[in-house]
């Protein structure tokens, strides 16, 4: 692997005036990747900030109701912050520090990991600068005020669709712009390398410990493994330590917008191409000129043009296997887990739910199914609401 | 045969850079033949992409304009035919690897050859992913023209020993756009360039007042100005054309 290449994607595709900088990260990173100290300070964070490990819950309820597969759900959602965004940050926060920055930026979406960033920032006394499509600053108003509680600046980004996409453009040209002291918190698995490396490491850590938890609890590894994708951090977090196990199906869940044969949708893997676009060969949702589309889902985390290099190099190999989920299927998933397990996810994470209760059924009773649950639904209900019609004020 | 050499070699070089459809591909192609009429040594026609990175807000608006108009990849390569029936004057492309990747990298620079562009500037490519492109290059004889930053330190040496045309200097950090002061450390940079290479140096990024051009062009071979004619050209829209000479004309004046 050179350039961070997975198989034919990944690569460093950008300006030459941040050549420097990802080349300096990728030599700190290698660097603090093996220094005990580092690791330690991570460690106790995780432990002692965030709240890991996260719990293995088995969701007995649901799984009588859906009549196969033993289903359990990786409750990233009780990480502090409110989902698994923390585990990136608090280890690139840390990083950012180790290398003298004093001021971090970061693209968001939904708002997770804008929330994240700006904790990890409050928490370690870095500046903070978060890159918010307008869009989603209307229907995520809850985080923005989260972030500027937490001492952050946001800014509400009005070009293109204004959308996630657009936030990554404008922090990219940002970090262009005071890249001496400043660090790019990038907050998926994607961008150029050394950043889908960093980011599945420190993400590495759930599949790290989904692995240990079901040992103890079944004696045996699952069947499969499902999250959904955006960019896919969390899939990545939670598929790395079991790629090298054949016997465990790997299923990420794409955001189908209002469906795959629609133009609102952003499922990738279903509907796009190879192309090479915000620093990395992958996939990505385009037109016939390579110019991006405008994409759509209901959930401005999975609400993105792109994905990861390394899940593209894993469809390629047919390692791991993505499926759409639409709006309709995410929204019944969200509303079906609040009743059914008294748990609300991100609307997010509800599309990989979704795809459990189709899954689950088509299994046998004695396999072993876990989901990923990503975030938390909180910052959801208001568009939930809306989406059913009720107009609630946030 | 390649044109680039001749871009310098009457004194310094002034080379416009203007949005190809920006806001009609008409436009663009009278826009090409005046400013060539009136000294542009050579043309950077811009492919509009959807999601410019290294573009400030002047340049991102054109893509737009120019994408909102229809503009593609195919009626730019039939536009620049048609200007070679007439006019000679050297052009190079400057666009984003997505579009020409997405187009087919052979396809793209074996139309370029055909048309008779012979240089590219590819602002996401950078040094370390340059065979993305240079196979295809090569075989064309199209120029990949690089770039160096202020942030570039140690690399330039290293970019500056396999470049070919001409280098591209990018005066200041950030993303284009018209600056009010420039920076001086582009000096150093060219110095560097040149201990290493014997290849022309033009400056880009913020250049937008005769004042500032007829300084930069004391430092470098040539000068590149992008926002500023773009924003007389989203002033002025279909009518933006002898705005623009006008705006050319007083910078080649003024870098002679």
């Amino acid at each position: 692997m050179s350039n961070g290449h997975f198989g034919n994607h990944g690569g460093q595709y950008i300006p030459e005036t941040l050549m420097n900088a990802v080349l300096e990260l990728e030599d700190a990173y290698y660097h603090y990747k093996n220094d005990p100290g580092f690791q330690d300070e991570l460690t106790e964070l995780l432990n002692n900030y965030a709240g890991r490990p996260s719990l293995l819950y088995f969701a007995e309820k649901m799984t009588g109701d859906l009549k196969g597969a033993k289903i359990y759900l990786k409750r990233e959602d009780l990480n502090h912050t409110g989902s698994h965004k923390i585990n990136n940050v608090l280890g690139q926060v840390l990083l950012a520090k180790r290398m003298g920055k004093t001021r971090v930026i970061a693209e968001t979406g939904a708002g997770q990991h804008g929330v994240a960033t700006a904790t990890a920032a409050a928490l370690m006394g870095l500046d903070c600068e978060i890159f918010m499509g307008k869009e989603d600053t209307d229907r995520q108003r809850l985080n923005v005020y989260r972030m500027e509680l937490l001492g952050a600046q946001v800014h509400a980004v009005i070009s293109g669709t204004q959308t996630l996409k657009d936030a990554v453009n404008e922090t990219m040209r940002e970090w262009t712009n005071r890249v001496a002291d400043t660090h790019y918190v990038l907050g998926s698995v994607m961008g150029p390398h050394p950043f889908p490396t960093i980011v599945r490491d420190f993400q590495s850590v759930i599949g790290r410990e989904v692995k240990q938890q079901v040992l103890q609890k079944e004696g045996r590894l699952p069947d499969a493994l499902l999250a959904c994708v955006g960019g896919g951090s969390n899939a990545m977090g939670i598929f790395y330590n079991f790629i090298e196990e054949p016997g465990v199906r790997l299923i990420g869940c794409e955001a189908a917008g209002r469906g795959v044969d629609t133009a609102e949708t952003a499922a990738t893997i279903a509907t796009g191409t190879a192309g090479i676009f915000h620093g990395m060969k992958s996939y990505f949702c385009q037109d016939q000129y390579g110019q991006i589309a405008p994409v759509y889902s209901i959930s401005a985390g999975l609400d993105y043009p792109g994905i990861g290099p390394e899940h593209a190099h894993l469809y390629d190999t047919g390692r791991a296997e993505y499926v759409p989920v639409t709006d309709d299927e995410a929204v019944e998933a969200f509303e079906y887990l609040s009743r059914t397990e008294g748990i609300i996810p991100a609307v997010e994470s509800a599309h990989a739910v979704a795809y459990a209760r189709k899954l689950a059924p088509t299994m046998g009773k004695d396999q072993i199914l876990v989901v990923n649950l990503s975030g938390r639904g909180d910052k959801d209900v208001a568009a939930i609401a809306r989406y059913r019609g009720e107009q609630i004020d946030e | 045969m390649n044109k680039l050499p001749q871009v310098f070699a009457n004194g310094k070089a002034f080379i416009p850079f203007i949005t190809a459809g920006d806001p009609e591909l008409e436009v663009t192609e009278q826009l090409v033949y005046q400013m060539a009429e009136v000294g542009a040594d050579l043309i950077e026609l811009g492919i509009p992409f959807s999601d410019p990175i290294a573009e400030g807000p002047v340049i991102q608006e054109a893509d737009n304009r120019a994408l909102a108009a229809g503009t593609t990849t195919d009626k730019i390569f039939a536009m620049v035919a048609r200007i070679r029936q007439c006019c000679q004057v050297p052009i190079a492309f400057m666009t984003y690897v997505n579009p020409i990747f997405t187009y087919g990298t052979e396809r793209f620079m074996k139309n370029c050859r055909e048309v008779g562009v012979y240089a590219v500037i590819v602002p996401d490519v950078p040094f370390e992913e340059k065979q993305e492109l240079l196979p295809f290059c090569s075989t064309y004889e199209v120029d990949l023209i690089s770039m160096i930053a202020p942030t570039s330190n140690r690399r330039i040496r290293k970019i500056a020993s396999e470049a070919q045309g001409f280098i591209y200097c990018v005066s200041s950090l950030g993303v284009t756009g018209v600056r009010r002061e420039l920076s001086n450390d582009v000096e150093q940079m060219i110095k560097l360039v040149k201990e290493v290479k014997d290849i022309p140096c033009a400056i880009g990024f913020g250049i937008s007042t005769p004042e500032q051009a007829r300084q930069m062009a004391r430092l470098a071979d040539g000068v590149i100005v992008g926002s500023a004619i773009v924003k007389i050209i989203g002033q002025y829209g279909a009518d933006c054309v002898p705005h623009v000479v006008e705006y050319v004309r007083s910078m080649k004046n003024a870098i002679e």
